[in-house]
């Protein structure tokens, strides 16, 4: 066959673009971020241990870090992250078991994980505020 | 590689408004992807007015009515019109489907019409599939036998060919490997949902004898494992299909055989 057209350089078709941002698929792109973040939420919960142990005065700039506002919005997305991605966790398990891929029941699985973190991390904080 | 945005030839500009049809009351609007090759111009985004009392109901009856009546270079691939070739797989209102079985009334608003995501574009609406076949013929979707061949048919039990039902229905449209994200980031080593769905076909297929050679042949970090059960194939085939639970399937089938 004669080559007609030499190397034309094609375009890509829009993906991400154009694609609707389905529950299941914002929630696998959510549980990647929310991996992503606990690197960095647990590198601030190392710093509070490690001043922890390194003695009062060390221990007090962290405490006062984690009081503010800043700290506590870190905090609470730290733990939103965590139980976001944990429970994500065990959506995978369940479907690596072979269970869970209908319809329904992978659309319910995507929305009670953000439910679940959601409510999940709220009552851990109104918790921590009361015991405080 | 992930690359979230498109290159800068592929980045779309506004094109043409064609004029609407001359006294025509009941009009669907079509907006739809156009590539020329012959051009060097960017992709644009051409805006169409369908003639609904003229027209069939499905969105493939309009871009044929387009062709026939406004705009014969809109380029497309169509052929049985009712669901069986896949020839006319699409992203139409943001999922991949086949233009021939999506009625117009079930879009809200315009019509907006791409060609199958991340795929190189030859012309308008139809992507190189070449890697897309290659990939499907990789898994040698043919029975496997050793035992030498029996005087009639390889004889299959009732239960046993049930096990190909939602399998066997596949039409190739490639609407589930095109809405993968990992297709998108590794579809040159990622096999995708499709071509994974009939290797299952094959793995499950109590007359075929090599199953070990086709687990084999998976057993790979991309070939196989780039699914992170994102769930768009599922959620997109218009054949109601599960590729996500055939992938899953061959995972366990993998530690089954380890164990």
């Amino acid at each position: 066959m004669a080559e007609l057209q030499t190397k034309v350089a094609r375009p890509l078709s829009p993906h991400l673009q154009i694609f609707r941002p389905l529950m299941t698929m914002v929630m696998s792109i959510v549980h990647r971020i929310t991996g992503s973040a606990l690197y960095v939420g647990t590198a601030f919960f190392a710093w509070y241990l490690v001043a922890a142990a390194s003695g009062p005065e060390a221990f007090a700039t962290a405490s006062w870090f984690f009081g503010s506002i800043i700290g506590q919005l870190i905090l609470f997305g730290y733990t939103w992250a965590w139980i976001h991605h944990a429970l994500g966790g065990i959506r995978h398990f369940i479907w690596d078991t072979g269970h869970g891929y209908g319809v329904e029941a992978r659309n319910w699985l995507a929305k009670a994980t953000l439910v679940g973190s959601v409510s999940i991390t709220i009552l851990i904080w109104i918790v921590a505020l009361i015991v405080r | 590689m992930v690359q979230l945005t498109l290159p800068k030839n592929s980045k779309m500009t506004e094109g043409k408004v064609w004029p609407k049809p001359a006294g025509a009351t009941k009009l669907k609007e079509y907006r739809i992807y156009r590539w020329d090759p012959e051009d060097d111009s960017n992709p644009r985004i051409d805006t169409y007015f369908v003639d609904l009392d003229d027209c069939g109901p499905m969105v493939l009856d309009g871009l044929i009515w387009i062709k026939n009546k406004i705009d014969p270079t809109l380029t497309f691939r169509r052929s049985c019109r009712e669901g069986i070739c896949g020839s006319c797989a699409m992203n139409i209102d943001g999922m991949n489907t086949l233009a021939c079985t999506k009625g117009m009334d079930e879009v809200k608003g315009a019509v907006k019409i791409y060609p199958l995501p991340h795929m190189a574009v030859v012309k308008d609406l139809v992507p190189d599939l070449t890697t897309f076949y290659a990939q499907h013929r990789s898994i040698e979707p043919w029975l496997h036998t050793s035992t030498p061949a029996p005087e009639t048919e390889w004889k299959q039990s009732r239960e046993d060919r049930e096990k190909l039902d939602g399998l066997y229905e596949c039409i190739l449209c490639a609407c589930c490997t095109t809405s993968c994200p990992s297709y998108w980031w590794n579809g040159d080593r990622y096999l995708g949902p499709a071509t994974l769905l009939q290797a299952y076909r094959w793995l499950i297929d109590s007359r075929d004898e090599a199953t070990g050679d086709r687990l084999d042949n998976l057993e790979d970090p991309f070939r196989l494992y780039r699914c992170h059960t994102i769930m768009n194939c599922a959620q997109t085939c218009p054949k109601g299909l599960n590729p996500a639970k055939a992938i899953a399937e061959i995972k366990k089938m993998m530690v089954e055989r380890r164990v």
